[in-house]
């Protein structure tokens, strides 16, 4: 009997045509948002060890003062691919691809509203990255002007491979774009009979409203790009002072794609975190009404803030004031959120498994990533701190224990109804503290030094630095390391974990777990009824 | 599914490519907005490119002088020898002011520059009206070539009162096409 049962959670049961189809096609030709979901996680995570070997060079060159390891060109160009590589490669798709997974078993639908967009919207991406990361093989290197591009750094200045990291950053776009419409598409029109608005789980609602970010301003990214190509190949001036072009225009344009791009790596990590503490907090979600209002603000505020982030530039007084003041304003319905999470487990009869520790480290940490932004949103402070150590620790604190932490603690939470098995618990437990550590040796530091001085995308530092360096290098290693503990835990779940019941959790909520666990490969094609 | 979800679908999809097509041309539609926004509060230092009349002469104000600074700088690579025939000036607002900038192609070859002017403070921009000024046209100097480019401005007699020095600052580009280079040099480079 148990032989059976282990054949069919492999996946080869093809007894009967609903299954999935066997072999290489199932996952060329796939359709269902359950395989493309794995897939979308599969890419990701993979795009995250290869962003993460990028990291590790980094601070490897930057273990001691001086150049050890590697040239300074290659250095730059490692800091570009890590940020491109990280933010659209791993954060952005393993998003996607919870969205894709769980969305539809959590409005009781069947599957995505666009089965077959779905699929051509996942296999762009490895193609886009393929082309991103052969550029590494090109005459001339990769690009090197950071994952933020400046104009003229990115135009004049720029690589001969600049063209094919500008074609690679429109094909990730348009997957971006088609994944938001489908995700906008299911939530709006795909809900069960009864699931109101106001009913959705918070990780559906945040998701909503990242695809609506998305669906904004993706295509000013791709427009952005697009200027950058005509600029460099068709003779125009967009960026160029010589032409009447203005390079700072590069930097609004940028922006304002920029600043809501990191709050769509951050809304469905809301969402997560939502859904994970009532869970073991064993209470419902405190001020869920609360909870939607502010993402809908914080969404709202992102539009109207990305000056914030070029205070340098020479703008005038008003502007700085304007952006410094609305910066802040986000800081009011962040600090709602975090108050509904705590108020959450106050007095709740909580329990720490995995998924509940990295959700707690992900609300902790991320407050720390908030407080060092609302440093830097002080307009005259952010003269000193703009492009130092200060500010990677900020972007750090809030998308690694923050985004990818909610990410882990997401695949801790599902993975059981993903695969019909548990994890290894103590397994898990060893990966949380040994990545809670090394995040923290990593990053903390660099509080220090970038309040001291030391500029950011510099491959070699004055001798007053070295002992922090140090520090933060082996805090990278300890981290970088500790996620193959992660990938191992996967792999032995997927194969061997101990069978998981349909709750899963003792305090789990929603639709997704009134279904079997594994959940079958069609689910929901009768839309249950949400009372 | 049934024909009511599918056309609402298909409205939902519809709605989404629209917004993206449109925020599309906004992204493109920010560099005219961000022209006129400079244009109209003169932040940046942005300055018009193009002719104004002259003022009348009865619209001096003899009461204050402004210091005017000129000064020139030569974008990277470029190797002419660039600067003000007088690098400060006072003047009344309103009164017209003549001067010039000297220019030099140091080099063995046709090339073309284009001077792009700012101006500090910012605040200052929008009244620094320009009657004729060499940036309003490309200038091509053959080799070892020397002019004086002409300037001709005012200051706006409604400059706000706490500004007493305005700079103006002139950046000097090399726009020579690629392909001119080498019919002009009498194809020198190409040998």
């Amino acid at each position: 009997m148990s032989t059976l049962e282990q054949t069919a959670a492999a996946g080869e049961l093809t007894e009967h045509h609903h299954g999935p189809a066997s072999g290489i096609g199932r996952w060329l030709f796939t359709t269902n948002h359950k395989d493309i979901g794995t897939l979308y996680l599969w890419f990701s995570f993979i795009m995250f060890l290869t962003g993460g070997c990028m990291a590790l060079m980094i601070r490897a060159e930057l273990f001691q003062p001086g150049l050890q390891l590697i040239e300074p060109a290659f250095f730059n160009q490692m800091t570009t691919m890590h940020g491109l590589i990280m933010v659209f490669g791993a954060v952005m798709p393993a998003f996607v691809g919870l969205a894709n997974w769980m969305v539809p078993m959590m409005v009781g639908a069947p599957d995505m509203a666009l089965p077959r967009m779905n699929n051509w919207s996942f296999w762009i991406l490895p193609f886009a990255f393929a082309m991103m990361i052969s550029t590494l093989f090109m005459d001339g290197g990769a690009p090197n002007f950071g994952w933020t591009f400046y104009a003229p750094l990115s135009t004049t200045y720029a690589p001969p491979s600049v063209t094919f990291f500008i074609f690679a950053v429109h094909m990730m776009g348009i997957s971006s774009i088609m994944g938001a419409i489908n995700i906008i598409a299911t939530i709006l029109n795909l809900r069960a009979p009864g699931m109101t608005m106001m009913k959705l789980p918070l990780f559906v609602w945040t998701w909503l409203i990242t695809a609506f970010l998305l669906i904004a301003v993706m295509p000013v990214l791709a427009g952005v790009v697009t200027m950058m190509l005509m600029d460099i190949h068709f003779g125009t001036s967009f960026f160029n002072a010589a032409g009447g072009g203005d390079p700072v225009l590069f930097q609004h344009v940028f922006w304002f794609f920029g600043h809501p791009e990191v709050y769509i790596m951050i809304l469905p990590a809301f969402g997560i975190v939502s859904e994970i503490i009532p869970t073991f907090a064993r209470k419902k979600l405190f001020g869920y009404a609360s909870m939607v209002y502010a993402t809908a603000s914080i969404a709202f505020l992102s539009f109207i803030v990305w000056a914030h982030h070029m205070f340098t530039v020479g703008m005038p007084l008003v502007g700085e004031v304007f952006f410094m003041f609305s910066t802040m304003l986000i800081a009011v319905p962040t600090g709602v959120k975090v108050f509904n999470w705590i108020a959450t487990m106050f007095r709740g009869s909580m329990t720490f498994e995995t998924p509940m520790l990295f959700s707690l480290a992900f609300v902790v940490l991320f407050t720390i990533g908030g407080f060092s932004g609302l440093m830097l949103a002080i307009a005259p402070v952010d003269f000193q701190y703009h492009d130092t150590y200060f500010v990677v620790a900020h972007f750090h604190y809030v998308l690694v224990p923050g985004a990818i932490f909610a990410i882990m603690a997401a695949t801790y939470y599902w993975i059981p109804k993903w695969t019909g098995r548990y994890y290894n618990e103590t397994m898990g437990k060893v990966h949380f503290w040994l990545s809670f550590i090394g995040v923290n040796i990593t990053f903390f530091p660099m509080h220090f030094i970038g309040l001291a001085g030391m500029p950011r995308r510099i491959p070699d530092y004055a001798l007053q630095f070295a002992d922090f360096n140090a520090v933060a290098s082996v805090g990278a290693f300890i981290f970088g390391f500790s996620q193959l503990i992660f990938l191992y835990n996967v792999i032995s779940c997927i194969r061997s974990g101990k069978k998981a019941s349909s709750e899963v959790w003792e305090g789990s909520h929603g639709l997704e777990w009134t279904l079997p666990s594994p959940a079958p490969y069609h689910s929901f094609t009768e839309p249950p009824v949400v009372k | 599914m049934d024909a009511e979800l599918k056309a609402r679908t298909r409205r939902t999809i519809a709605y989404s490519v629209m917004s993206c097509v449109a925020m599309f041309g906004f992204g493109f539609a920010l560099v005219p907005l961000y022209d006129v926004f400079c244009d109209i509060t003169g932040l940046n230092g942005k300055v018009e490119l193009r002719a104004v009349e002259a003022p009348a002469p009865e619209a001096v104000d003899l009461s204050r002088e402004v210091k005017l600074q000129l000064t020139a700088v030569n974008n990277e690579s470029m190797p002419w020898e660039f600067r003000p025939m007088k690098s400060q000036t006072r003047l009344h607002p309103g009164q017209l002011l003549q001067t010039a900038y000297f220019a030099h192609n140091t080099t063995e070859r046709y090339m073309i520059a284009q001077a792009i002017p700012s101006v500090s403070p910012s605040e200052a921009a929008p009244y620094v009206h320009k009657v004729n000024c060499f940036c309003f046209d490309r200038q091509p100097l053959f080799a070892a070539e020397q002019k004086e480019m002409p300037l001709l401005l005012s200051i706006d007699p409604k400059l706000p009162a706490h500004i007493h020095t305005i700079t103006l600052s002139y950046t000097l580009f090399d726009i020579t096409p690629a392909a001119d280079n080498r019919v002009a040099d009498g194809g020198r480079n190409g040998l």
